[in-house]
């Protein structure tokens, strides 16, 4: 028994860190060039905000269409704890995803309250607000103009790639985890019925608007966190975060990837933005082709890439050992009928 | 002249730009409960269509007639054609599924004129008539009462126009009559004999001709056209159509109506950089009073 427990952290542990470690030791030893390292990071950064729409949306049931506005706060917060307030880089990023995160919970109040597409169109109103508002304070944000953002992960050019690489995918990979151990905790559980039927939950003594606002400021957070690391790995950023475009773009990730299934959405993130540089050789008829895979998978694959089923490396892990086993044991039969 | 008189002409005549716009968004939620995120880019070729019309026939009133006529003919074959090729198979797949196709829809849209040779990504100008003010004068106000643009009152009289055909087309017809059954039981409806396919089919094209009379005299008002110009519009309208109750009528003309007023005395009186702010929590403010909207019926959750 304590056996099994320790080989189900074993396999996802290492699996987790040869793919932060790896990655990173070949970028620096540039194997894996620069242009190939930026387009994998932002394919991190855009499964932070792919994970974070995943919460509220598929684990939690309730649609959101404002996401990025949240990650838009992160940003700018990130910015102005940074360059005005002084505070260290690291520290600065989980302060702005808390920040998020208390913004996640006073909008989260009013709105939680609403059900299905109006729930939609009121945050989509909130990214909106957001937009605006970062639009015309012009002394704090910059106004339409953007802020630039110089850190470390842009102005070092010999290790920049590799230091973003490793804060990004290893935030990737930390909110990974937690996530997947929240999911298995009694809130999650919780969560999970509210999504699956909100009546029979609250009349099994769950409170049904106490877990949606955690699932948001959840959410929210992630968000949070996604935008504080989009700021410094781009080193720019304008009001434009917060549009619904951009909201949808990670909505999307979410439903090809599969609702609910927080690999799914992750791999899907990252199979997109490869996509999208893939398809660069195409010119403008990229913008054309990328909108036609998007029907076409709906068409003909309704649940995602993924479904509601996770990835899991532990059973992976058995099913090639179990697949060995199997080999090993037809190759011993086969000794054993030459041997008659 | 009174401003608050002017601001209000002017609110009127947005509103019942963002009013025919949100009739579509509404109609198509009621009967299919999709979100139509294409609808303000439906709206988009409508106003390209009345700009090559307008640049054909010259801007004079017969060009402006022409315009609306093929506008209207272009959007709904346009709608005919995304309804069967693009929604019609996912009917009855997940809504979020549909939601992600109307948003592929809407990007195919767009960027197949940012692609198209003779369009092309950059703004143009949208031909209009040479603008004339009628003024009402009387004794009491020698400098006139109130004032209003040609293309005021062609927008605000076109719009009227529009929504009485549309709202004799529902209530008294043998279409509208079907289209009110479908949205409300589908399965029923198909039951009694009433061609489901057709039916839904007929409210896109609805929607689409009112989206593309719409796109004619947004782009009049506003001059400028660009692939993306549908987005702020529909956006608002769909805002519009939340407002009023989305799924009822007279709910979305209501509503867009409302929300130009709202928007235009928020330009003129609190502030112009925050007025859509303003009007977003607006509607926020009335969804948390009445959850459906203005005149949406609230459904009770049975178990």
């Amino acid at each position: 028994m304590k056996n099994k427990v320790l080989r189900n952290m074993l396999i996802p542990g290492i699996v987790a860190v040869a793919a932060v470690i790896v990655p990173a030791i070949l970028i620096e030893m540039n194997v894996i060039d620069g242009y190939t390292a930026q387009i994998i990071t932002l394919g991190g950064i855009n499964a932070i905000m792919a994970i974070s729409v995943n919460v509220i949306s598929g684990i939690t049931g309730q649609l959101s269409l404002g996401q990025a506005g949240f990650q838009a706060l992160g940003a700018y917060a990130v910015i102005l704890l940074t360059v005005n307030c002084h505070i260290p880089l690291p520290i600065s990023i989980i302060l702005s995803g808390l920040i998020a995160a208390f913004f996640g919970f006073l909008i989260g109040f009013p709105t939680l309250k609403l059900e299905g597409d109006y729930l939609a169109i009121v945050t989509l109103a909130f990214g909106e607000i957001i937009r605006i508002f970062l639009v015309n304070l012009k002394d704090v944000t910059g106004g339409p103009n953007g802020k630039q953002f110089s850190t470390i992960f842009t102005t070092s050019l010999d290790h920049g790639a590799m230091i973003s690489y490793l804060a990004i995918i290893g935030t990737l990979v930390l909110i990974i985890i937690l996530l997947q151990n929240f999911l298995r905790s009694t809130y999650g559980r919780a969560i999970l019925a509210v999504r699956e039927d909100s009546i029979a939950a609250k009349s099994n003594g769950i409170g049904v608007f106490k877990y949606k606002m955690t699932g948001f400021v959840i959410a929210s957070f992630i968000a949070g966190i996604g935008g504080a690391l989009y700021a410094p790995f781009i080193g720019f950023i304008k009001p434009d975060l917060a549009s619904f475009n951009n909201s949808i773009n990670h909505l999307i990730y979410v439903v090809l990837g599969g609702m609910g299934s927080v690999t799914g959405s992750v791999v899907a993130a990252f199979v997109l933005t490869g996509l999208q540089e893939v398809l660069r050789f195409l010119k403008d008829y990229r913008l054309l082709i990328y909108p036609l895979i998007l029907i076409f998978v709906m068409l003909f694959r309704p649940q995602g890439l993924l479904g509601m089923k996770e990835l899991s490396f532990v059973k992976t892990w058995d099913k090639l050992m179990g697949l060995f086993k199997k080999k090993a044991a037809a190759k011993i039969e086969v000794k054993g009928e030459d041997n008659e | 002249m009174d401003t608050f008189l002017k601001q209000l002409i002017n609110g009127l005549s947005l509103g019942s730009i963002y009013a025919l716009i949100a009739l579509g968004y509404t109609m198509v939620y009621g009967i299919v409960k999709l979100i139509n995120f294409a609808h303000g880019d439906v709206m988009m070729i409508g106003a390209y269509t009345g700009y090559f019309v307008l640049k054909a026939f010259g801007a004079t009133p017969f060009g402006l007639f022409m315009a609306f006529i093929a506008s209207m003919v272009m959007c709904a074959i346009l709608s005919l054609v995304i309804e069967r090729c693009a929604y019609r198979p996912l009917r009855n797949a997940p809504r979020l599924n549909s939601l992600i196709t109307a948003i592929a829809v809407e990007l195919i849209l767009q960027n197949l004129m940012r692609v198209l040779p003779f369009v092309g990504p950059n703004p143009r100008e949208f031909p209009t008539m040479p603008s004339k003010v009628f003024t009402l004068r009387t004794a009491a106000y020698p400098e006139g009462l109130i004032s209003i643009s040609n293309i005021q009152l062609i927008v605000i009289i076109a719009s009227a126009v529009l929504m009485i055909v549309l709202n004799y087309v529902i209530n008294y017809t043998k279409t509208g009559k079907a289209m009110r059954a479908v949205s409300h039981d589908m399965g029923a409806s198909s039951l009694m004999g009433v061609s489901v396919n057709r039916t839904i089919a007929i409210t896109f094209v609805i929607g689409s001709v009112l989206a593309g009379a719409g796109g004619v005299l947004y782009a009049s008002a506003y001059p400028q056209i660009d692939p993306t110009m549908g987005y702020i519009p529909g956006l608002k309208a769909f805002v519009a159509a939340v407002l009023g109750g989305i799924g009822s009528v007279p709910g979305a003309m209501i509503g867009g109506v409302m929300l130009g007023v709202i928007e235009t005395m928020a330009k003129a009186y609190l502030s112009s950089q925050y007025a859509d702010a303003i009007s977003y929590s607006i509607l926020i403010i009335i969804l948390l009073v009445k959850p459906a909207g203005l005149l949406g019926k609230k459904t009770n959750v049975k178990v």
